[in-house]
């Protein structure tokens, strides 16, 4: 098992489409909350072979793009305080605040740094004893044990400089809140695959049992997300909303016990604002008390100021599945992924970057 | 020995240091009788149509499994030549050293140098160096420019794709982009992966002996296969049709793609090259390539056609159909 190849096999893909055609009759809306289920979508043109029946929509699950400017404008303060190093992974470097990026600051002499791994911000601290590290700790689920890992690593080894800025979001209690919003209607939600694999598929067991929602969790490949099309589309076609998992091979029902206790014994939850949905409660993850000397946002003191929001960008509206990038006037236009105005531009598991980048709509 | 085993910065001043520099390290190495006179220009007899280009090497790290910046310079420099159908001939080689680099290493990148230009047939026949002060250049930079020869005839450019015509690629992608990510410090996992980096200047030479009317040939260095096929349909006025399973890519690659949230399309090769060729051509074409060391993994991977100029399509493994854009800034790992 090579584990990527045979789960792109033109054959069994023909196959699994063959069975979703037969089998869907009833009109069905189907969310991919992951942003990297949107980018499989796309990067293999799933919507062009499924049949009219399905409607696929993207839902918010790209971190980046549901950061609110309100926490980006800190992240970006925190990199202007003299002799601090802002530790970050990739995708944060180009999204724009309310007045500038990291990028941009960078450029200007800011000291940030892109890392791989939260390891790799733990030995930057200890490799610069005079400076402050300033972990920006953005993600689901998926990121957030690594994080509480580096934290627990760093009052191991007692070291005072490493800060972390928890942006970190939880993912089941946002669907609560796009799905109580009511504002669109679906008949199936595909799960992320990688959040279930820390918290596993127990907590979607709501989504099936109070909104009658069928879920599949899938993983990341094209026969992954049309296996998990399959699954749903039968649960549809029999009445059923149950969870099922279509990624046995990442994920458990039961999740990862070791990395949620690592998880709980350094953040809480907390209110987090989420771009385009506003504040859902315990949504994000606050560091404990406890462990408060590693929290940046305590630790320094930064006022970013009034948020503002560009104009004339949906990115909150397509988050949560009410509109689609094409809706857009600055999509394509004034918003590319050179020049982006919004951070579903700007992320690659960012909607409008992949309608973009894969040219949907061909 | 009593001399010193870094370099330091009078070694760059122009004074004997200098002159000691150049004289053990580069003309010894480079030996040829354009160089050896050390004047301040090469002269060299010439007729016919030239081929002349110019680049900069910067990679980090300078060594990487299958090569390091000195083998880097020369491919790079030979293949652009070789791609617009030149026999390359001539280099220039230009080091900028950054104080502190050990001698030792030096002395390996230049016997690279040395091994790659007479595998690529080439003369180093002139050259400079300066050295520059610690943190004002990466250990070091070169800048090279070479001179080929066009052979009555040959017409090879990258606006000449023209409806109907294939597209056959070198050898699977993305090799080099991943062996030197491999090495980038916060980074390195291990691979058995190695560099494509290459001379492709004979593998062009038996392509063009087996047919005379090869429309266009490009190497996929920075910006990868995607890059490269957007350049071709921009400049042809076409547009590329490419299919997904036809694209070779080595596990490794495909593997540490998936790892880093990167594709494959657009990483950087060094060793590998495109050719639009007639429809009627594509057989002996391919053949030829395939017989030739850097061309044995060869494949047909897509078409050209007339419809949506300048765009480039591929077919998915799973028959649908999607946009190869060209790359937009650097490919960044994704976060989860």
């Amino acid at each position: 098992m090579r584990f990527i190849t045979e789960f792109r096999r033109s054959d069994l893909a023909e196959g699994l489409i063959t069975q979703i055609r037969h089998r869907s009759q009833t009109p069905a809306r189907f969310m991919e909350f992951c942003g990297g289920h949107t980018v499989t979508i796309f990067r293999y043109g799933i919507r062009q072979v499924l049949p009219a029946t399905i409607e696929m929509v993207s839902g918010p699950g790209c971190p980046i793009c549901v950061t609110a400017n309100a926490d980006l404008d800190k992240a970006i303060a925190l990199a202007q305080i003299p002799e601090a190093i802002t530790a970050t992974f990739g995708d944060m470097l180009k999204v724009p605040g309310s007045h500038t990026s990291l990028q941009e600051l960078k450029a200007d002499g800011a000291d940030v740094r892109m890392v791989y791994s939260t390891s790799d911000a733990l030995n930057m601290a200890e490799e610069n004893p005079t400076k402050s590290v300033v972990l920006l700790g953005i993600g689901f689920e998926t990121t957030a044990p690594t994080v509480a890992a580096s934290i627990l690593q760093a009052a191991d080894k007692r070291i005072s400089n490493y800060y972390v800025l928890s942006l970190h979001k939880l993912c089941p209690p946002v669907i609560r809140a796009i799905l109580d919003a009511g504002e669109v209607r679906l008949h199936g939600l595909i799960c992320p695959g990688h959040v279930s694999t820390i918290i596993g598929s127990h907590p979607w067991e709501f989504i099936a049992r109070d909104y009658g929602i069928p879920c599949v969790v899938s993983g990341f490949e094209p026969l992954d997300i049309l296996q998990c099309v399959a699954m749903l589309v039968a649960q549809v076609e029999e009445g059923r909303s149950e969870v099922e998992i279509a990624y046995r091979r990442g994920v458990r029902p039961e999740g990862n016990q070791e990395a949620l206790r690592i998880m709980e014994r350094v953040f809480e939850p907390g209110p987090a604002t989420w771009r385009g949905i506003g504040e859902v409660p315990d949504s994000g993850l606050k560091i404990r008390t406890e462990y408060q000397h590693f929290d940046a946002e305590l630790a320094f003191d930064i006022n970013p100021g009034p948020p503002s929001q560009p104009e004339g960008c949906i990115c909150g509206d397509i988050l949560r599945g009410v509109k689609t990038p094409v809706d857009c006037r600055l999509f394509g236009k004034a918003c590319t992924p050179q020049y982006p105005v919004g951070p579903c531009m700007v992320s690659s598991e960012g909607s409008c970057a992949a309608y973009y980048n894969y040219g949907e709509g061909l | 020995m009593g001399e010193f085993e870094k370099i330091l910065l009078t070694h760059g001043s122009g004074g004997k240091l200098a002159h000691e520099l150049v004289e053990k390290s580069f003309v010894k190495a480079f030996d040829n009788p354009l160089l050896d006179k050390l004047d301040d220009s090469a002269v060299i007899d010439f007729s016919g149509r030239l081929a002349f280009t110019t680049d900069s090497y910067v990679v980090s790290p300078i060594f990487f499994p299958g090569g390091d910046i000195g083998k880097l310079a020369v491919c790079g420099t030979v293949n652009d030549l070789a791609m617009s159908g030149a026999k390359p001939l001539y280099l220039s080689l230009s080091f900028i050293i950054e104080e502190g680099l050990p001698k030792s290493e030096l002395k390996k990148i230049v016997e690279s140098v040395q091994r790659a230009a007479q595998e690529a047939g080439v003369k180093i026949v002139t050259g400079d160096t300066k050295v520059v002060h610690r943190g004002s250049a990466d250990k070091l930079f070169i800048n090279t420019a070479g001179i080929g020869i066009i052979p009555e005839g040959a017409d090879i450019s990258g606006s000449n794709a023209t409806p109907g015509d294939k597209v056959l690629l070198s050898g699977p992608i993305g090799d080099h982009g991943i062996a030197v990510l491999s090495q980038r410090e916060g980074l390195s996992f291990s691979t058995q992966l190695e560099s494509d980096c290459a001379p492709l200047n004979g593998l062009v030479d038996e392509m063009l002996n087996a047919s005379s009317s090869i429309h266009c040939l490009r190497d996929p260095t920075r910006g990868g296969l995607a890059t490269t096929l957007n350049e071709l349909a921009k400049q042809s006025k076409v547009s590329i049709r490419i299919e997904e399973e036809r694209v070779p890519v080595r596990d490794e690659v495909l593997a540490a793609c998936e790892m880093l949230g990167l594709d494959p399309l657009y990483i950087a090769n060094e060793g590998r090259l495109v050719a639009v060729v007639p429809a009627e051509d594509t057989d002996k074409v391919l053949k030829a390539m395939r017989r030739n060391h850097y061309g044995k993994e060869a494949s047909l991977i897509g078409e050209v056609s007339a419809n949506n100029p300048g765009r480039v399509v591929m077919r998915t493994t799973i028959g649908a159909s999607r946009i190869v854009d060209m790359m937009v800034g650097d490919p960044l790992p994704r976060i989860c």
